[in-house]
């Protein structure tokens, strides 16, 4: 409860202090991928394994989205001999990964961000461009 | 959508996504109903009554799926881009002053470098959506947005072909090439067996609809079946119809060149281009308005949509940073409470939400702050996104010269749809004119571009622009 406490605490002061933005990576081509590398506004805040390991994981989980498996061959083939009405009552694999992207971050936030003052947005709010990260100004957490 | 800052046209509730000038979309639809509905009343009754039934139900078949795949790639998104909120824009801003060293006079066009697969890129940074373009995406100035993957913007089906429709679009001038073919076959089987009965001029007077078909189907199986050979050239070596025209990984610009998202073997990039997975469109869930606030409201009046629009997502103003902070913060703080509390908060945020879109809305259509005043044309920032206006052609444009001999020597047989395209911006062009005001493709639009956003464009920055420009006017001229 301890985290909760501090939320709202913060929600009653809700200063932003400043965003940083974690751009994409295209070293491997088109695909959804974002830097790894942790920001210098970061690094007072937060452990630069764990937040390697959140980007890295998350990179994983989009990698995932577009791969070009059987399952999505499967999937595509499908589709076109219905006439794409198969997505009326289905979701496409990339639209689940997706769901199970936003859970992650959710979870993130909760567990391992809001307890340091900040906040991951989820990438797809920014149109897959930034993972924005805001970092909220809290007396009780600056040193 | 109800604010948008593209060029694009929504209907049914944002299920619909059209670019703005359609005209030519509605002719599309008109001749291909058309044609088939002659071939359908005309020549299908003898043909099934002489030959076999089964040639109208082919025909049919041929024809829905023709018309829904036609439907699909006008109707979807592309893969649109969309722009960068205030914030992140402002954030690149400083990189890019702290990269370049900020001194009064703004520094050339921004441009990354990435080295993918081996093989280096270069990442522009679009003015009008304020961020690096990914790589193969490009800003389409017809609609105003940047598109991933993007391979032209095509009149005929009125949308720009992106990742998001590519599929489709081949799906549909494949399956157009078929049923021209089909009923300028059989159109031309009914006229021969007519004249066995009755001779050649008897035949042709009992069944006038067939000669139109035959002209029209004449005409549009050069350029369509050339398309599709094309375009299946295209798919198998992974390239967009962006990259084949400027020759971005042709031998001839270097020994080493080659394309680094090519995965080797033509299965796998046509699986790739056909089959791959689908990703969602971005633009539904942007920032500016949040997923959970229930406003999909069409503009239904479009052109003052388009003014306020451009202002709204233009303008720096505080009052947007303040909004925003604001959002993001009650959004932070609403999280934690939604597991414990009812959805209450939420819903007080998308009211609010409502409340504050409204009021900007009003605000902007009197703005204070500066604005790129409606029509006004982005400087093309990758010039081949207006170059490339492929066409289905359904109208008698042949025998030009060849204008691709300096880009293409794959010895591929497809020497038609390659004039044929190019031919085609000559004649384009003049419908494009009077679309958005003073937006001449490849017509240098510099000297129309208002120092409105002040600060981006200026005399350095325009002279890639301008090489870009002048290649384009190169490339035009040589048809």
């Amino acid at each position: 409860m301890a985290e909760t406490h501090s939320l709202q605490d913060m929600r009653q002061q809700a200063t932003i202090s400043s965003k940083v933005f974690i751009q994409r990576d295209y070293t491997r081509g088109t695909m959804c991928q974002f830097q790894t590398k942790l920001p210098a506004e970061l690094e007072a805040r937060i452990d630069k394994q764990q937040f390697e390991e959140t980007v890295r994981t998350l990179n994983n989980l989009y990698a995932e989205a577009e791969k070009l498996g059987s399952q999505s061959f499967i999937e595509g083939c499908l589709a076109c001999l219905t006439a794409y009405t198969v997505f009326l009552c289905m979701e496409t694999h990339y639209e689940k990964v997706l769901k199970k992207i936003a859970k992650f971050i959710e979870e993130q936030n909760d567990k391992i961000y809001a307890p340091r003052g900040l906040l991951l947005t989820d990438p797809i709010k920014r149109g897959l461009r930034v993972i924005e990260v805001t970092i909220y100004e809290d007396p009780s957490l600056t040193r | 959508m109800g604010s948008f800052p593209g060029r694009n046209k929504f209907y049914c509730n944002g299920r619909i996504m059209m670019a703005k000038q359609t005209g030519v979309f509605y002719l599309t639809l008109v001749l291909i109903l058309a044609t088939c509905g002659l071939f359908f009343t005309f020549d299908c009754p003898f043909l099934a009554l002489q030959l076999t039934p089964i040639i109208p139900v082919i025909g049919g078949v041929l024809f829905l799926f023709v018309l829904g795949s036609l439907l699909r790639t006008s109707f979807s998104d592309p893969g649109v881009l969309p722009r960068a909120t205030p914030d992140e824009a402002a954030d690149l801003e400083r990189q890019i002053d702290v990269a370049n060293g900020s001194t009064g006079y703004r520094p050339p066009p921004r441009t990354k470098e990435v080295v993918i697969n081996g093989q280096t890129v270069k990442l522009k940074y679009c003015f009008t959506c304020k961020i690096f373009r990914p790589p193969r995406a490009s800003h389409c100035s017809l609609c105003d947005n940047c598109v991933e993957r993007f391979d032209h913007h095509c009149p005929w089906v009125g949308n720009c072909v992106g990742r998001r429709n590519y599929r489709f679009f081949y799906m549909f001038i494949l399956s157009l090439s078929f049923l021209t073919i089909f009923i300028f076959a059989f159109v031309i089987t009914h006229i021969i067996l007519r004249s066995h009965r009755s001779g050649f001029l008897n035949a042709l007077k009992d069944s006038p609809a067939s000669v139109l078909e035959v002209v029209v189907c004449f005409f549009s199986v050069w350029s369509i079946v050339g398309l599709s050979g094309f375009h299946t050239y295209l798919i198998s070596s992974n390239q967009t119809t962006n990259e084949d025209i400027k020759g971005s990984w042709s031998s001839k610009r270097g020994k080493d060149n080659y394309n680094p998202y090519s995965y080797g073997n033509i299965f796998t990039n046509c699986c790739a281009a056909l089959c791959g997975p689908l990703p969602p469109s971005l633009i539904d869930r942007r920032g500016f308005i949040q997923s959970d606030a229930p406003q999909m409201a069409p503009p239904t009046n479009g052109i003052t949509m388009y003014g306020a629009t451009q202002s709204q997502q233009s303008h720096m103003c505080d009052q947007d940073q303040c909004i925003q902070s604001t959002k993001f913060v009650l959004q932070a703080a609403t999280t934690p409470l939604l597991q414990q509390h009812s959805s209450e908060p939420v819903i007080l945020t998308a009211s609010s939400e409502n409340g504050i879109l409204t009021g900007r809305t009003a605000l902007s259509l009197g703005g204070p702050c500066t604005s790129l005043p409606l029509g006004q044309p982005t400087p093309p920032t990758s010039t081949p996104s207006l170059s490339c206006h492929e066409v289905v052609d359904m109208l008698p444009i042949h025998a030009h010269t060849h204008p691709h001999t300096h880009t293409h020597t794959h010895t591929h047989n497809h020497t038609h749809p390659l004039q044929d395209p190019m031919a085609h911006h000559h004649f384009l062009t003049p419908e494009e004119v009077p679309s958005p005001p003073g937006m001449l493709p490849c017509g240098s639009p510099m000297g129309h571009s208002p120092t409105v956003q002040t600060g981006f464009y200026n005399p350095a920055s325009q002279d890639s622009l301008h090489e870009d420009s002048v290649r384009g006017l190169v490339k035009l001229s040589s048809v």
